[in-house]
């Protein structure tokens, strides 16, 4: 019996494992939403139709096949609401991504270039703030930016402002939260390249005669460019589905794509709807992961 | 070929003033928290010279070189090059260059724009950086390699990008940080030749760090020796190898039988030295008056010469020589030479290298043969310890 049979089936095996976990649990739950997406609302149990009952036979199920359509998808493309919850999604996230990516290349920077020994203090540091719930940080920044919270309470002693500045239930908010919950997705990959990246090519650059703006410009920055699309996407894509942190800390007068979703599930229980919108968002959101996809790629060749 | 075109950075000033080095190092410091990296070099460097920064690993040589290029503020002194000092001059303002111990190409960058680099920042027209750009490619033999990156190339071919980098800009200075390490023997050699053949060309001044004494041999026309942040000595390879200032510097720069000294008698121009491991040595005086501490009786390996029944008749007076009995210890072949340990009947070691003049071996010795070694006194130097 040659070695070559003993190693080939758990090799096999690993190999089909993420294709398993990719079916079952990506694309049948998917399969499940755009059937949904592709039905009617209805008064019932589960609350839309057609249903497709396995047990009613052939004929059943082709009249079921047949009662699907796109009008919702329509809908979508015709209601105002729809439309301008994705512009504002993509448009929250933009901003928000520019934001992270303009705070967090500083913070990467500086920590790729401290000490070795202080690196891992400052990774932890950026790493520590989720050793806390998700939510539990949100409600602090509520606590904070309210009326009389700590922000207003430091600008009224340092007499910046002579009256509390309204915070919450603004645009500002929701980019203080979103900006705060995301950074770690931004430096750290950010990190991870410029950590790798050679000291002494700045020091070749300046030596060359660049000054030091043009030294970040002609070799820093194009050398993290890994770096930088790998934290834009890490950030951007979940942004834009994000819906926790507009719904608790932005106003209620528009709604981000997640909210419209939250919406018409649970307030309108338009299940199909809610459904389409979902599958528009992620067809959406198809063009920055392949993105990634193929950025990653490219490093791991790089990488070789 | 170049001698008609300016500078880049110098311009018509460039001119150096007769007498006056190109490069005045002064009393120069630099301190990293209590470790004195540098301590107090001077050092001057005339225009033309190829000069070598020589010293074991932490002597401090690679921080003088770094201040030189402008990634180290000195802590104290100046560096004056053409009489302005730039010891505080940031690294884009100073006309000098550097190649990289491992070369530090630009990844995302082609041969073609590596090499250009430096001719951009100092705004050069698209058709002179082209010129130029081909020229280095030429100087270097890289024609046809100029869309690869580096990751496509050898390590000699990167090498060559580098070192075809650092020259573009025509510095008035070019410093080269360790530029060989990182070939195998053989590259290492004929490379070696290639930049001696430059530099002669270009009529540039080369400042060269390594830690390798024959790459600095080969190279340059003058070594500094770098102990503990110290210049141990400075003086052209020849002398720095025939009359080391300290036993230190002898023992760093090749190999050497040591024998420490007990008495002195002086002889007219030479000294007899008693010593306890090879018995009385004479040896020729020092040019510098020995002082009262420790001293030692230093002759190189080749200098010591082997023989069965002692010196052959022609090759002196026999009082003017040294004649050590023993018997061989040790026999190392390297090829071209052999090296012999002799244990020497007075107690001491001493190693004689013997060229291989003859393919075969009819005149080699064998272990535990009786063999006298003899070496005349103008062979030996005294070196205080």
């Amino acid at each position: 019996m040659s070695s070559r049979r003993i190693f080939a089936r758990p090799a096999r095996f690993a190999a089909i494992t993420p294709y398993v976990w990719m079916v079952l649990f990506f694309l049948v739950p998917f399969a499940f939403v755009l059937k949904i997406s592709l039905s009617q609302t209805a008064i019932a149990q589960p609350p839309y139709e057609p249903v497709f009952d396995l047990t009613a036979g052939w004929e059943a199920l082709k009249a079921a096949f047949s009662a699907l359509s796109i009008d919702n998808f329509r809908l979508l493309a015709s209601d105002d609401i729809y439309v301008f919850a994705y512009v504002r999604s993509l448009t929250v996230a933009a901003t928000a991504t520019a934001l992270l990516l303009l705070i967090g290349y500083p913070i990467a920077y500086g920590m790729a270039r401290l000490p070795k020994r202080w690196r891992a203090v400052a990774m932890v540091l950026v790493i520590v703030p989720f050793w806390t719930s998700f939510l539990i940080r949100i409600y602090a920044w509520i606590n904070i930016l309210q009326h009389d919270g700590l922000l207003n309470q430091i600008l009224l002693a340092l007499h910046l402002v002579s009256q509390p500045v309204v915070w919450l239930s603004t645009d500002t908010a929701m980019y203080i939260g979103i900006v705060y919950s995301y950074l770690p997705f931004m430096i750290l990959p950010l990190y991870a390249t410029l950590a790798k990246m050679e000291p002494v090519l700045e020091e070749a650059a300046g030596d060359l005669g660049a000054p030091p703006w043009q030294v970040f410009w002609l070799v820093t920055f194009p050398l993290s460019l890994p770096g930088i699309g790998a934290g834009v996407l890490l950030c951007f894509i979940p942004i834009v589905g994000e819906f926790v942190i507009p719904d608790l800390l932005a106003g209620s007068n528009s709604l981000m794509i997640g909210q419209t979703l939250w919406l018409e599930f649970f307030t309108n229980k338009d299940w199909p709807v809610a459904s389409a919108a979902a599958v528009v968002l992620l067809v959406v959101l198809l063009v920055p992961l392949l993105l990634y996809e193929r950025l990653q790629k490219r490093q791991l060749e790089q990488g070789r | 070929m170049t001698d008609e075109l300016p500078n880049i950075d110098a311009g018509a000033d460039a001119l150096p003033v007769a007498g006056q080095p190109l490069l005045r190092i002064e009393n120069v410091a630099k301190t990293f928290g209590t470790f004195r990296a540098v301590d107090g070099v001077s050092l001057d460097i005339k225009a033309g010279e190829f000069f070598a920064l020589l010293g074991p690993s932490g002597c401090g040589k690679t921080t003088l070189l770094r201040m030189l290029a402008g990634f180290e503020a000195p802590d104290g002194g100046r560096i004056l090059l053409d009489g302005k000092d730039i010891a505080q001059a940031l690294p884009h303002e100073r006309p000098i260059n550097m190649m990289f111990q491992n070369y530090a190409l630009f990844p995302h960058l082609s041969v073609r724009d590596n090499i250009a680099f430096g001719l951009k920042r100092a705004g050069l027209a698209r058709g002179e950086i082209a010129t130029r750009v081909a020229e280095m490619v030429a100087l270097v033999k890289l024609e046809g390699l100029e869309k690869r990156k580096p990751d496509q190339l050898s390590g000699g071919q990167r090498q060559r990008v580098a070192l075809a980098r650092a020259l573009a800009r025509r510095p008035k200075l070019l410093l080269l940080d360790e530029p060989l390490a990182a070939l195998d023997k053989k590259l290492r050699e004929s490379t070696q030749g290639e930049l001696m053949e430059l530099q002669r060309r270009l009529g540039m001044t080369f400042i060269i760090v390594t830690h390798d004494q024959e790459e600095a041999m080969t190279m340059a026309s003058r070594i500094g020796v770098m102990k503990s942040g110290k210049l141990a000595q400075v003086a052209p390879p020849r002398e720095l190898y025939e009359a080391p200032r300290s036993r230190w510097i002898a023992e760093f720069v090749g190999d050497i039988n040591l024998f420490d000294g007990e008495s002195r008698l002086r002889d007219g121009h030479r000294l007899v030295i008693g010593t306890r491991d090879a018995g009385a040595l004479v040896v020729a005086e020092p040019r510098e008056p020995l002082g009262a501490g420790k001293f030692s009786v230093a002759i190189r390996p080749e200098k010591v010469r082997l023989s069965r029944r002692g010196p052959v008749s022609e090759a002196g007076h026999e009082t003017a020589l040294n004649r050590l009995d023993g018997a061989i210890a040790d026999i190392c072949y390297l090829g071209g030479t052999t090296t012999y340990k002799v244990r020497l009947d007075t107690g001491g070691m001493i190693e004689a290298s013997v060229a291989n003049s003859a393919r075969l071996d009819v005149d080699a010795y064998s272990l535990n043969q009786h063999v006298v070694a003899w070496f005349t006194p103008d062979d030996c130097v005294v070196l205080p310890s």
